[in-house]
């Protein structure tokens, strides 16, 4: 396949503005709570220290003193993306993506940002705001993977 | 994680009154942007994966710009943050193999569902009760991985590379 039939026509066709604001502000999300803390928040650590509420096993201990915090975090990221949606009057918005690729998707994405120690916010957003080369390498495997396995499954006619 | 990490040190009983109230307050203005920016839509995720709209660059680098700004300004010009004491520093965790392997486990995820954490939690505010599938996937792969990792075989040949 020639690499131009790859290239949309438009890079981008519902324009960059709230891309770039939204970005900015998720970027300010995590320097509130950095200036205030000192801690660089990710989104994926979630799973596991609220897991440490219902288990005792030996590797969910150690976010056992983040876990509340964490908590607070994630409504906070649910509340925000509920007040967006109330101010601008949208109404509620459901997927059409299939309920089997929301959990297999999911149960990939819970086991592979804990190994791999971050996900497009941990290691993409703060992470690459580090300059960290893991960062870097995180984000490069997951992209890259992300991008051949959509391609693949647009490509078997796998939709919604 | 690393023992540096300042979540990891934050312990309950000292912590300032502030502390929860400013977490609940960056979460907020980060779900807005993701919100904002479509990203808690998993067609629009899917759409960038797909290269039929390279919006999602701006999102995650945008992010990282204003972020990099705040991690490089803090470290150098504060000294502790106000409200635990600690040191400002970066995100620098050890690269190892479980960085590549894990990073691309994620991958096929995200490239399957057009979902991430962060973005998922969002997309429950925005009224998609149907993320719950991807945010229980989400739950059970994490604990699928740290039944493994704290299993005695595991956790004593790998003690070195622990995050």
């Amino acid at each position: 396949m020639p690499l131009e039939s790859l290239l949309p026509a438009a890079p981008f066709p519902n324009g960059i503005d709230h891309y770039a604001l939204g970005g900015v502000l998720v970027g300010l999300g995590v320097v509130t709570i950095y200036l205030a803390t000192a801690i660089a928040p990710g989104a994926s650590t979630f799973l596991e220290s609220t897991l440490s509420y219902g288990s005792s096993l030996s590797r969910l201990d150690r976010y056992r003193a983040s876990r509340d915090w964490r908590v607070v975090f994630t409504l906070g990221i649910v509340s925000g993306a509920a007040l967006y949606t109330l101010a601008t009057g949208g109404g509620a918005w459901v997927t059409a993506v299939a309920p089997w690729r929301l959990l297999v998707g999911g149960v990939l994405i819970g086991i592979g940002t804990r190994l791999g120690k971050g996900c497009t916010s941990g290691h993409g957003v703060c992470g690459v705001g580090s300059a960290s080369s893991t960062s870097f390498v995180g984000v490069l495997s997951f992209l890259l993977v992300a991008i051949v396995t959509a391609q693949l499954a647009m490509a078997a006619g796998v939709s919604p | 994680m690393s023992a540096a990490d300042p979540g990891e040190v934050v312990q309950e009983h000292d912590q300032h009154p502030l502390f929860l109230p400013v977490v609940f307050l960056g979460g907020l203005v980060f779900g807005v942007g993701l919100a904002l920016s479509e990203m808690a839509k998993p067609e629009v995720v899917l759409s960038f994966l797909q290269f039929e709209d390279f919006g999602l660059l701006f999102v995650m680098f945008g992010g990282a710009a204003v972020t990099g700004l705040a991690f490089f300004g803090a470290s150098r010009v504060l000294g502790t943050a106000p409200l635990t004491g600690a040191y400002y520093g970066r995100r620098l965790k050890s690269l190892d193999r479980n960085v590549v392997l894990g990073g691309g486990i994620f991958g096929v995820g995200w490239g399957l569902s057009g979902i991430c954490p962060g973005a998922a939690y969002a997309s429950l505010g925005i009224g998609n009760y149907a993320i719950l599938w991807g945010i229980a996937g989400m739950f059970v792969g994490a604990y699928a991985q740290a039944y493994w990792r704290s299993s005695p075989a595991v956790s004593g040949t790998d003690a070195t590379t622990a995050d």
